[in-house]
C-alpha cells in the first residue's frame, strides 16, 4: 500500500513521556500515523505500549512531549475528550453491554434521543448504516449483545468507534480472542475502514498478522522507540525481534547454585494432558530443586495449564503425577494435601482477602493444620506468619496490618509465603498431652514440594522483582519444585533452569535456559517461524 | 525449607502488631485497622446509652427507678431473644456474601411442625428435637440448591420463604395449634437466678457462635468464602461444603428461635415469625456485617438486636403508634449503613495520602 505514504500525517507524537511511581513507562516515545494506513505498535511486555495507547485514549495525560492531531498541539483531558476528537480506542476488554442490543451498544453513551425519549428505530437505522459500511451489514441490529460471537463483538466495537466518527481507531490486540478464520473477517474489516481514509493503530504479538495487515511498524523497548516506520512487509523478523530484546533493564537473577542432576525421579510428571480450546497434548516433567519456566503469550493455553496441573480446571485428557501419586483432575483439596500450591496470575482477584490481616492471608490454605479439633490456634498462626515475614523480608513488618495496604510485591510475598508454612514444626511444648491431635496434624501437613508460579512479578516494581527472584531461587535450593509461567522472556530465561515455550496451546521447544537467547525464544512465541521453516 | 524457615526465631520478642509500634496510647488503638470492628461496636453501645437517655428523658418513672428498669430491659432482652437467634445465623449467611430470606417461614414451619398434636403426645423433647430437625433440614435444601445447584441465595431462599409458609399453613390447617406440654410453655416463664431462659438461650448461642466464627476452622472458612470465594477455592477450600453448613446452621438457628417463640405464645402457628427476615438482616447489617461478605461480628449483630427493640420498647412505653416505630427502625438502619460507608471512605482518604 505505498499510496499510503502520499497520505497525510493525522498523528505525530514527539518526545512523549509518561511517569508512575517507582517506574518511567514512556521515556520519549514517538510516532507518526498516516491517514488510512494500519500502523503496528510492536513490543514485549512492559514496553510501555498499554501506557502509551492509553495516552492516546486520554486516559493518561503525558508530563512532557507534544502530540499533533490534524495538526493541532492537543492534550486530551479525558477519554470523551479523545473520542470527541476522533480517536477511539478498542480495548482487548471489549467495552460492551451483553444485556443491550446490537444497536444499543452501537450507540452506547451517545444514545439519539429527542427530549430524553431514546429514538431507537432511529439508533437501529443508523446502526444498520454503520455495519453496512464495515461489510456487515448481516448483523441483526435488534439482537442482545451477549449472544453474539467474539468475532461479531469486536465489529460492534468498530462500528460504536465509527459512529463516533472516528478519523484514528486504536485496537489493542483485536485478534488475541478469536478463531483463525474470524481474523480473515477482522482484516477485510480493517481494510475498509482504511480504504476510507481511517488510521487504525494496530497492537499484535503475532508477526504473521503484521504482516499480513500492516503499513508500517513502530517498535518499542524500555518506553522508548527503538525503531519507527519500519515497512511492515519487507522488514525481515529477525531484525523485528532484535529491535525488541536487548532490554536495558537490569534485571538482577540470582546465580543458579547446582544443576539439577537428570537422574534424579520427577516430582511432577505431566502427561498428554489437554483441555478442549486452551491446550492440547502437553507433556513434561519436573524435578525436585528445579525451575521450569514456561514462556508464552496470554492466550497460549500456558495459564489454564497451571490451572488445570492444580486441579482449578477438569482435564479432558491426559494424567498428572505428583511424586508418582496420580492428581484427581479438578481436586484441588487433594492437589494441596499432596504439596502443590499456586501463585495465581490475579493476585487481588484470585489469591488475596485483601480486607483481611496479613496472617491470615498466609494462613488461608493451612489454618486447618494448625487447628486442634477444629478448633483454630490463632497465636501459632501469627507466629507462623510472623516467622515467614522475617524469611521473605515482608516490608512493612507486621503481620496484622490488612493485606491491602500492602505493595505489590510485598503481596506476592504473602501469596508465596502461603505455600511455604510447615504447620508440623510449630508448638510441640504445648500440647504435650495431646499427642494424637498432633501427630495427625503432623501427619497431614507433608508440606508444599511443587510450587506452581504464575506470572510472579506482574504489578510488581523493578526493585522487589530481584527480592521474589532470590526467593524463589532460594525455595528450589531448599528442594521444591517450581513451574513457572511468565511472558517476559528475560525473566524466564534468567530465573529457569529449564525453558518450555508454549504457543497456541502446544508445547512447542524445550531446552535448558543456557542454550536459549531472548531473540530464539521471543521468535518461538510470537511466529513460531524456527520450527515451520519460514525465514524472512 | 529448613533453612527458611529457622531464622528470626529469636526475633520472636518484635511484638505482632510490628510495623504500628507499641500501642502505648488510645490514640493509636484507635487509628489501628485491627481494631475497627471494636470501635464500632462501641459506636452501638454508645447508640444505647442515647436510646437509655430518650427514655429517661420520657419515661423517668420507669427509666430512673433501678427496680422498673431491671423488669423493663428483662422485656427488651426477652423480646430481643427469638429474632437474636436468628439474626446470629443470619450473620454468617451475610459474612459468607449469602442471604437468608426464608428463615421467619422457618421458624413458623418448625413451630408448626413441632407442636400438631402428634408431635405433642411424645413430650418435651421430642418436640425441641423436631422444631431443630424441621430447621436444620430446610437449611440443608437451601444450601444444596446454593452450593450445589449454582442457584443465588436470594432466590433459593425466597422461594423457600414462599413455600416454607405455605407447608406450614397445609400442617395447621391456618389454625393457632394450642400447646398442652407444660415444659414447652416453662421454657418461656422458667428463669435461673432472675433472668428468663429465653434470655439465657440467646445468650448462650451467641457465645457458642462467638466460638464458631473466631475459633474454628468453620469460621475461617465461612469468612474467606466471603472475603474472596475465588481465592478460598484456589487455597484448596471446599467452599460448596461450607457454604450448606453456613445455611444449615442457619435453618438450625430458626429451629432453636421457633421453639422459643412457640414458648412465648404457648401455641404454633403458621403466622409465627413474620417479617423476622427482615428484622433479623437489619440486626446484622446494623451491627456492622458487610453485606457483600468477609466481615462482619456475633458482638455487633447482638448490639444491633438490642438497637433494634430497645427503639420497640421506648415507643411502647411512650405510648406512641407502631407506624413511628416502623419508620424509626427504617431511619437507623439507612443511619447505620450511611455511618459504616463513611468510616471506610475516610479510613481509604487516610491510607492514599502518604
Amino acid at each position: 500500500m505505498t499510496a499510503a505514504d502520499e497520505q497525510p500525517v493525522v498523528l505525530r507524537l514527539s518526545g512523549i513521556v509518561k511517569t508512575f511511581p517507582g517506574v518511567r513507562a514512556l521515556d520519549g516515545v514517538q510516532l507518526e500515523v498516516r491517514a488510512g494506513e494500519v500502523h503496528c505498535l510492536l513490543g514485549q511486555n512492559g514496553a510501555g505500549k498499554s501506557t502509551l495507547i492509553k495516552v492516546l485514549a486520554g486516559v493518561h495525560r503525558p508530563d512532557a512531549g507534544s502530540m499533533l492531531w490534524q495538526g493541532e498541539e492537543v492534550t486530551f483531558a479525558t477519554p470523551q475528550a479523545a473520542t470527541k476528537a476522533g480517536i477511539s480506542t478498542i480495548y482487548q476488554e471489549l467495552d460492551l453491554v451483553d444485556d443491550l442490543t446490537v444497536a444499543e451498544n452501537v450507540f452506547l453513551g451517545h444514545e439519539q434521543s429527542t427530549g430524553g425519549f431514546v429514538r431507537r428505530k432511529q439508533m437501529r437505522r443508523e446502526a444498520q448504516v454503520v455495519l453496512d459500511r464495515l461489510g456487515h451489514g448481516d448483523l441483526p441490529v435488534a439482537r442482545v449483545m451477549g449472544r453474539l460471537p467474539a468475532a461479531a463483538k469486536q465489529v460492534v466495537s468498530m462500528a460504536r468507534a465509527l459512529s463516533h466518527e472516528a478519523r484514528l481507531i486504536v485496537m489493542d490486540e483485536p485478534s488475541a480472542l478469536l478463531a483463525h478464520d474470524e481474523v480473515a473477517n477482522l482484516f477485510r474489516v480493517v481494510r475498509e475502514l482504511t480504504s476510507r481514509g481511517i488510521a487504525v493503530v494496530y497492537i499484535s504479538h503475532r508477526l504473521d498478522e503484521i504482516r499480513e495487515i500492516g503499513d508500517r511498524v513502530t517498535v518499542l523497548k524500555d518506553g522508548r522507540t527503538s525503531a519507527v516506520n519500519l515497512p511492515a512487509r519487507t522488514t525481515s523478523t529477525k531484525d523485528l525481534v532484535n529491535r525488541m530484546t536487548g532490554r536495558t533493564i537490569e534485571y538482577v537473577f540470582p546465580d543458579r547454585t547446582k544443576p539439577v542432576s537428570s537422574d534424579v525421579a520427577p516430582l511432577l510428571e505431566v502427561t498428554g494432558l489437554s483441555r478442549h480450546g486452551e491446550f492440547d497434548d502437553v507433556s513434561f516433567t519436573v524435578r525436585p530443586g528445579e525451575i521450569v519456566g514456561i514462556a508464552g503469550l496470554g492466550g497460549s493455553g500456558r495459564s489454564e495449564l497451571l490451572e488445570t496441573i492444580y486441579g482449578a480446571r477438569a482435564s479432558d485428557a491426559g494424567q498428572v503425577r505428583l511424586d508418582g501419586t496420580i492428581l484427581p483432575s479438578g481436586r484441588i483439596g487433594f492437589a494441596v494435601r499432596c504439596g502443590l500450591g499456586l501463585a495465581p496470575e490475579e493476585r487481588k482477584s484470585q489469591a488475596l482477602l485483601l480486607d483481611d490481616c496479613v496472617y491470615r492471608n498466609v494462613t488461608l490454605a493451612t489454618f486447618s493444620r494448625y487447628a486442634s479439633r477444629g478448633l483454630t490456634h490463632a497465636s501459632d498462626e501469627r507466629e507462623a506468619a510472623l516467622r515467614m515475614s522475617e524469611v521473605l523480608a515482608l516490608h512493612p513488618r507486621g503481620v496484622m496490618r490488612p493485606v491491602k495496604t500492602l505493595s505489590g510485591g510485598n503481596q506476592q510475598k504473602v501469596v508465596l509465603g502461603r505455600w511455604l508454612l510447615d504447620p508440623s514444626e510449630s508448638d510441640d511444648a504445648d500440647d504435650a498431652d495431646d499427642a494424637v491431635a498432633s501427630s495427625r496434624r503432623r501427619h497431614a501437613a507433608s508440606g508444599t514440594r511443587l510450587l506452581l508460579l504464575d506470572e510472579p512479578t506482574r504489578g510488581v516494581d523493578v526493585g522487589a522483582r530481584a527480592d521474589l527472584y532470590r526467593v524463589i531461587r532460594g525455595l528450589a535450593d531448599d528442594g521444591l519444585g517450581v513451574l513457572m509461567v511468565s511472558s517476559e522472556v528475560p525473566e524466564v530465561l534468567g530465573l529457569a533452569d529449564r525453558v518450555l515455550v508454549m504457543r497456541e496451546g502446544r508445547l512447542l521447544h524445550e531446552a535448558a535456559a543456557q542454550d536459549l537467547d531472548e531473540a530464539t525464544v521471543l521468535d518461538l512465541v510470537m511466529a513460531g517461524s524456527l520450527l515451520e521453516g519460514d525465514q524472512l | 525449607m529448613t533453612g527458611l524457615t529457622d531464622v528470626a526465631m529469636e526475633n520472636e520478642s518484635s511484638s505482632l502488631q510490628g510495623g504500628h509500634g507499641p500501642r502505648s496510647s488510645l490514640q493509636q488503638w484507635f487509628r489501628d485497622d485491627a481494631s475497627e470492628p471494636v470501635r464500632r461496636n462501641l459506636g452501638l453501645v454508645a447508640v444505647l446509652l442515647v436510646l437509655y437517655a430518650i427514655g429517661a428523658w420520657s419515661r423517668p418513672d420507669i427509666f430512673l427507678h433501678a427496680e422498673r428498669l431491671w423488669t423493663n430491659e428483662l422485656t427488651v432482652l426477652t423480646l430481643a431473644s427469638s429474632v437474636g437467634v436468628i439474626a446470629i445465623g443470619m450473620t454468617f449467611v451475610i459474612i459468607s456474601a449469602g442471604i437468608d430470606l426464608s428463615v421467619g417461614a422457618l421458624l413458623a414451619l418448625a413451630s408448626v411442625w413441632c407442636s400438631t398434636v402428634a408431635t405433642q403426645q411424645y413430650g418435651v423433647g421430642v418436640m425441641v428435637v423436631t422444631a431443630l430437625l424441621v430447621g436444620a433440614i430446610a437449611g440443608l435444601v437451601n444450601g444444596v440448591l446454593i452450593a450445589y445447584g449454582r442457584m443465588a441465595p436470594f432466590i433459593v431462599t425466597l422461594a423457600m420463604m414462599v413455600a416454607a409458609r405455605g407447608l406450614a399453613q397445609k400442617i395447621s390447617g391456618k389454625t393457632t395449634q394450642v400447646v398442652k406440654v407444660e415444659d414447652i410453655t416453662n421454657i418461656a416463664q422458667n428463669t435461673l437466678l432472675g433472668i428468663p431462659w429465653l434470655v439465657l438461650i440467646f445468650a448462650a448461642v451467641a457465645a457458642l457462635a462467638w466460638v464458631l466464627l473466631n475459633r474454628t476452622t468453620f469460621g475461617r472458612r465461612t469468612a474467606a468464602i466471603g472475603g474472596n470465594r475465588e481465592a478460598a477455592r484456589l487455597a484448596g477450600i471446599s467452599v460448596r461444603r461450607t457454604e450448606v453448613l453456613i445455611y444449615v446452621l442457619s435453618g438450625l438457628c430458626c429451629g432453636i428461635a421457633a421453639v422459643m417463640v412457640t414458648a412465648q405464645a404457648n401455641a404454633g402457628s403458621s403466622d409465627h415469625g413474620n417479617l423476622y427476615e427482615l428484622q433479623a438482616i437489619a440486626a446484622a447489617i446494623i451491627g456492622g456485617t458487610v453485606f457483600t461478605g468477609g466481615r462482619g461480628t456475633i458482638v455487633g449483630s447482638v448490639l444491633g438486636v438490642l438497637v433494634f427493640t430497645s427503639i420497640t420498647n421506648l415507643f411502647i412505653v411512650n405510648n406512641l403508634a407502631i407506624e413511628y416505630q416502623l419508620i424509626a427502625q427504617g431511619v437507623i438502619i439507612v443511619a447505620a449503613v450511611l455511618i459504616q460507608q463513611f468510616r471506610v471512605g475516610t479510613l481509604r482518604r487516610r491510607k492514599s495520602s502518604p
